[in-house]
């Protein structure tokens, strides 16, 4: 299957405060400009797979947002797996198209923590918020302090990730969050929950996200302007809550990765740009060890010196990530491996012919990869 | 104001009963796999022939992070606080307070049940071992 599907268009809102606005309207908007992209009609659309949006549950949201679409699909759901998903939408109209069951599919992600509730991302973990067992960042913050007292890094590993995806951002027109930050910022922000300083957290934000798929003998038949071919893809669950997960600083995103990389029939070495899922700065670390761009526990070595950076060996995120461009987490990874393949980024990496994207979700339980090529 | 406690339930009380009684409980199964939190089904055999089983009390420190603000009205007074996974000698986790300074945490640090009680209920919190 490799190559056999592109990501034909891609679109979305701007990002940061959308008050008033609800996620199906933010949806609708980030499809009519991924379908602009692609010049491809409303009407070619027969399969929508939306993530669900994080921070307010509904039920039957697929089909309240294929009705504001005004498309009846072929096939389509809702898709529960956090920030994972995202890809997961992506790999599950490529496998439905490759099986007959559908031709143009549209994959989406909105939400709206920042205007509306972020009451998720500070909830109860169960009947554990007896002993003070609050809120999405302190799962985060267990990974950091295991994975800091396991291979002890110093702290400006994890700054290094934040002062890189930062300075992307501030580059980025379309970044929620425009101020770079030094390393001296970075080391002196407060914590949030302690190991977590403020600068390892990503922003919480409103917005939409966008991409059409199809196979490539479609766009070729529609005339889409500028297709970017899906050459792998892969998935991995460590689905253990992170109270039990016998190991904090390693996860699935290993398979995930291996699975992508064997579908593509490329390595690491073989990545000129990369988008990595930075709900928080352990995560790009051990993404980094996990996708096998350095041993387990080499990170720090792999992110030193501006290695991330624009100009480095492995640019990372570079329209600003989680952490600067949207917190609405992960479709925008894709886009911007989208545009890096094209040529048309910001930010870009000369000679960007296979670009990377990872997403995982809840706790590091969910881990899918997208592997673009030119 | 409320204190956040444990939603008791037939599945769950064993353990808060344990507690009660000074002692840490975990669930045991035919197929010798131990673990926490309650289930009705063996997650490695996915049998029901199991039983509850007090634990020896001894744990150690898997990870830990310290809240410098407070997400609950109940823990305004009390940043900063840590809350830490603890494995049990018997081999279940859990998630805990331990009750020592911050900066003397470790991984693979030795600590004892210290129940402790909260609006008069048992919780399970810890405390570093004598050495």
């Amino acid at each position: 299957m490799r190559g056999k599907a592109v990501i034909a268009g891609i679109g979305h809102t701007a990002f940061g405060k959308q008050p008033g606005r609800d996620t199906v309207a933010l949806n609708v908007e980030a499809c009519r400009r991924a379908l602009e992209d692609a010049r491809v009609p409303k009407d070619a659309v027969d399969a929508v797979f939306v993530k669900t949006p994080t921070s307010q549950r509904e039920l039957m949201y697929g089909q309240k947002l294929a009705e504001a679409l005004g498309v009846q699909p072929r096939m389509g759901c809702a898709l529960d797996q956090g920030g994972a998903a995202n890809i997961t939408g992506i790999m599950l109209a490529v496998m439905a198209i490759e099986a007959g069951q559908c031709e143009v599919a549209l994959c989406c992600y909105a939400d709206n923590p920042r205007s509306g509730s972020r009451q998720v991302y500070a909830r109860p973990r169960g009947d554990d918020a007896a002993y003070g067992w609050f809120s999405t960042a302190a799962g985060y913050a267990m990974i950091h302090q295991a994975y800091a007292q396991r291979y002890k890094p110093p702290p400006e590993a994890f700054g290094a990730v934040a002062v890189a995806c930062r300075a992307n951002g501030a580059a980025n027109p379309h970044a929620q969050l425009r101020k770079p930050i030094t390393m001296d910022d970075y080391l002196a922000a407060p914590w949030v929950v302690e190991p977590l300083r403020r600068d390892d957290c990503c922003l919480v934000s409103d917005g939409a996200a966008a991409v059409v798929v199809m196979s490539a003998k479609r766009a070729r038949e529609l005339g889409v302007p500028a297709p970017v071919p899906i050459l792998g893809f892969g998935q991995g669950q460590s689905s253990w809550e992170i109270t039990l997960r016998p190991d904090l600083t390693t996860t699935e995103a290993k398979r995930a990765a291996a699975t992508a990389f064997a579908m593509a029939g490329v390595g690491p070495k073989d990545v000129k740009v990369a988008q990595i899922y930075d709900c928080f700065t352990v995560t790009v670390l051990m993404t980094l060890e996990d996708y096998g761009f350095c041993p387990p526990g080499g990170a720090a070595d792999f992110v030193r010196d501006g290695r991330i950076a624009i100009g480095g060996d492995l640019p990372v995120n570079t329209s600003g990530g989680l952490l600067s461009e949207t917190g609405m987490p992960g479709l925008q990874l894709v886009l911007e491996g989208v545009r890096q393949i094209r040529g048309t980024a910001v930010s870009q990496v000369k000679g960007a012919d296979v670009a990377l994207v990872t997403n995982q979700g809840g706790t590091m339980h969910t881990h899918a990869t997208l592997i673009l090529g030119g | 104001m409320d204190y956040p406690l444990p939603q008791v339930t037939p599945l769950t009380e064993p353990f808060w009963g344990a507690l009660r009684r000074g002692r840490i409980a975990f669930q045991a199964c035919a197929c010798g796999h131990r673990w926490l939190p309650a289930r009705e089904a063996c997650p490695r055999c996915l049998g029901t022939d199991h039983r509850w089983e007090d634990g020896s009390g001894r744990a150690q420190v898997v990870s830990w992070v310290v809240y410098h603000t407070a997400h609950h009205d109940a823990f305004k007074d009390r940043v900063p606080y840590n809350v830490a996974i603890v494995e049990l000698a018997e081999g279940p986790r859990l998630i805990t307070n331990v009750r020592a300074p911050h900066d003397t945490l470790r991984v693979g640090m030795p600590v004892v049940l210290a129940v402790e009680e909260e609006a008069g209920f048992a919780l399970a919190r810890f405390a570093p071992a004598a050495a």
